[in-house]
């Protein structure tokens, strides 16, 4: 039934489409690492988007190492001067390729769509190199979610989601005295990373949290509130079972499912596999944002390389404005989970949780609380993200203080921003 | 035409070889060139062959996780050489005493090195993880006090990937070592009996001294194991907790194709190469000059 819906829609995609676009020939090679379940499908939609406006789509999956592959190899096609015309590839990856000039801009495009009219502000930020948009996002997924157990919490004697870190804490404390694990938790370090930017997001705030995590500035980084996180993030540490280390997010997700743990903080795509259990949001689960009245901004987009040819070149602006057509933002994002990039898409066929993520992303826009990422490589280039990363780990995974994990962030930083 | 085929017939090997050796020149050798050449460069992204001098080695002596993989490094190929040397001997001085089924015990001590590293990793990550393995087992039958957590303390960590890599060599030292001890011949085991030099005499001051060759072979064989070793660490740790397990091979993985940090990349590459330089060849030097002289 699902399948059939999503099919109908492509194909109202395609029509709404072929009716705009007289000539819609042109061909793209999309580099991409959609290989698994409900990624593939999504990607799936946009390949038949863009067959049906009578384009030549060819795929190159390239799986492995969370893109590591797919990053190796496209940096032997760029030196071989045969890049492909679009490849999944988001946050500063994008400034590092446009300075190196190896991207094409869809300026023309992006006019004619006004896509700086229905993008949110920061994001729109990230696609632009030089004021010129050279990539165009498919989705928003928010980081700063909470997920829980309604009836663990129930056993626990936990009434309300907790809304401050003290309130979480105080929920944690009775969770680990009625023997349910507080915080289902991967020790994984992007995932330790995800954890510490939820709790910066939480005791710093917003403004602070693109001070010390986006804008890195010094003082920021060794400031009293950098300090007070790290002893929030030595807290959850004591609320994680012993076997954490190593876990994959997604049995960790199980966890929680499973009522054997209260809560787990992680990005809207732990949703994914509540629902893919046939788990009820609100009813068998609950979304929640993490304390801060923020939203942590993540983004997948395709970046635009420097083809050749007018029949590519042509294929590539096809690309372009199929992914920002409100009918594919809509089709992709309820396969894969997250929610539109573009904010005028109406949201009925989703989820209630979905809902709340594109509420809150008006809210986080119209206050100015909207953060891109630090640790899904939204905010910072992937060496600095590299020695957060380190930091964090090695700060969950030790007895550092948090004065010692201050200064040796600080160095750290320092150390990445010299090349 | 015949001294064109008589010409042709004595220059065949050469041609044959000539286009293997070029490749494995350029490949090898050529490419060990270019990074240590990228080392010296200040390459991100994509190499950039401006010469910049030593400054990604200072980033990378400044690196608190470049030491953590050194001290791995040490601690690793130390452990893993000696335990496994020592495991090998063992085995093959046991098995030399003319036991029966000798055949059979052999190839299941053997049988370990036809797994690949990965799976020796997988398989003991499950049977070292506290809530799987070993610890659970212990606890289901009775001992509530017994606690194995190795695996996930990241002082003790490094020592779980020892015990899989030695459980994985130690057999094939042992193989090495027995095909040594049939080398040497019956009649100096009989003259030793002659003599009254007991078991242990026999071994220590006669055997042992004459297997030096395969002593030789062994420790490279197992030292370019312990340095390359990668995929045993994937396995088991993922370089974890944190970064406890991490050795050069994957810091320089992970500062190349994670991070976009090809510089530093190459000069930790080029850092192993200096250290695989820095042991292997005085060992040889000593080890071969002895042997031809």
């Amino acid at each position: 039934m699902h399948i059939c819906k999503a099919m109908m829609a492509a194909v109202s995609v395609a029509g709404a489409l072929s009716a705009s676009a007289a000539r819609a020939d042109g061909t793209v090679e999309v580099l991409h690492w959609w290989t698994s379940g409900g990624e593939a499908k999504a990607v799936g939609e946009l390949k038949k988007a863009f067959e049906a406006e009578g384009g030549e789509w060819i795929d190159s999956p390239i799986a492995g190492g969370g893109g590591d592959a797919a990053m190796t190899a496209l940096r032997a096609r760029v030196v071989a001067g045969n890049p492909p015309t679009a490849v999944q590839l988001k946050g500063p990856g994008i400034q590092e390729w446009a300075e190196q000039g190896a991207l094409n801009d869809v300026q023309s495009v992006a006019d004619e769509g006004n896509w700086d009219a229905v993008l949110p502000p920061a994001l729109a930020e990230i696609m632009k190199y030089q004021g010129k948009y050279v990539a165009a996002p498919v989705n928003i997924h928010r980081v700063d979610w909470m997920w829980a157990n309604p009836e663990a919490l129930k056993k626990a004697g936990v009434e309300e989601m907790p809304t401050t870190w003290d309130e979480f804490n105080a929920a944690a404390d009775k969770l680990q005295a009625a023997g349910i694990v507080p915080l289902a938790h991967g020790g994984q370090p992007w995932q330790d990373a995800t954890l510490f930017e939820d709790v910066v997001l939480g005791i710093g705030g917003a403004d602070f949290f693109r001070k010390a995590l986006v804008e890195l500035d010094p003082e920021a980084l060794t400031s009293d509130m950098m300090v007070k996180s790290f002893d929030q993030l030595r807290k959850l540490r004591g609320y994680v079972d012993p076997n954490f280390s190593g876990r994959d997010w997604n049995l960790a997700t199980a966890m929680v499912m499973r009522g054997e743990a209260g809560f787990q903080i992680m990005g809207d795509w732990a949703k994914g596999e509540f629902l893919a259990a046939g788990k009820v949001p609100e009813q068998d689960f609950l979304c929640w944002p993490t304390p801060g009245k923020g939203f942590v901004l993540n983004s997948d987009s395709f970046t635009f390389f420097k083809v050749e040819g007018e029949d590519r070149i042509e294929g590539q602006k096809v690309l372009a404005r199929l992914i920002m057509s409100p009918e594919f933002q809509k089709v992709f994002n309820l396969a894969k989970g997250s929610i539109p990039a573009r904010t005028d898409v109406p949201l009925d066929d989703f989820d209630a949780c979905a809902k709340r993520s594109h509420a809150d992303l008006l809210a986080a826009i119209e206050n100015d609380t909207l953060v891109p990422s630090m640790a899904h490589e939204m905010a910072v280039p992937r060496s600095v993200r590299g020695e957060f990363l380190d930091l964090v780990t090695a700060f969950f995974n030790s007895d550092m203080s948090s004065e010692d994990a201050v200064k040796q962030l600080a160095a750290a930083i320092k150390r990445a921003q010299e090349n | 035409m015949a001294r064109f085929g008589r010409a042709l017939e004595r220059r065949l090997p050469a041609i044959v070889v000539s286009p293997l050796f070029a490749a494995s020149l350029f490949f090898v050798y050529g490419f060990i060139l270019w990074t240590a050449y990228i080392s010296l460069t200040r390459s991100g992204v994509m190499p950039n062959y401006e010469f910049d001098g030593l400054s990604q080695y200072v980033r990378l002596w400044e690196t608190p996780r470049w030491y953590v993989a050194i001290r791995n490094l040490f601690v690793f190929s130390g452990l893993f050489i000696s335990i496994s040397m020592a495991i090998g001997i063992l085995l093959a001085i046991l098995l030399d005493q003319k036991v029966r089924i000798e055949g059979v015990i052999r190839t299941i001590y053997l049988y370990p090195m036809a797994l690949s590293f990965i799976v020796t990793g997988t398989v003991w990550k499950w049977m070292l993880n506290p809530g799987l393995g070993l610890e659970r087992l212990m606890h289901q039958a009775g001992f509530e006090n017994f606690s194995f957590d190795w695996l996930v303390n990241s002082h003790y960590a490094i020592y779980t990937v020892v015990i899989a890599a030695v459980w994985q060599s130690s057999g094939y030292a042992m193989a090495l070592f027995l095909a040594g001890l049939r080398s040497v011949d019956d009649e100096v085991l009989k003259a030793a009996a002659i003599d009254g030099a007991g078991l242990w005499r026999t071994y220590t001051g006669i055997v042992l001294p004459m297997l030096r060759p395969v002593f030789l072979s062994t420790v490279i064989i197992l030292a370019h194991l312990a340095i390359k070793s990668f995929d045993l660490v994937i396995a088991l740790t993922g370089g974890g907790p944190g970064y406890a397990t991490d050795m050069p091979a994957t810091f320089m993985y992970s500062f190349a194709f994670q991070r976009s940090e090809l510089g530093v990349a190459a000069a930790s590459a080029t850092m192993m190469l200096m250290t695989v330089i820095a042991i292997i060849v005085p060992y040889l030097y000593s080890e071969l000059r002895k042997t031809s002289g």
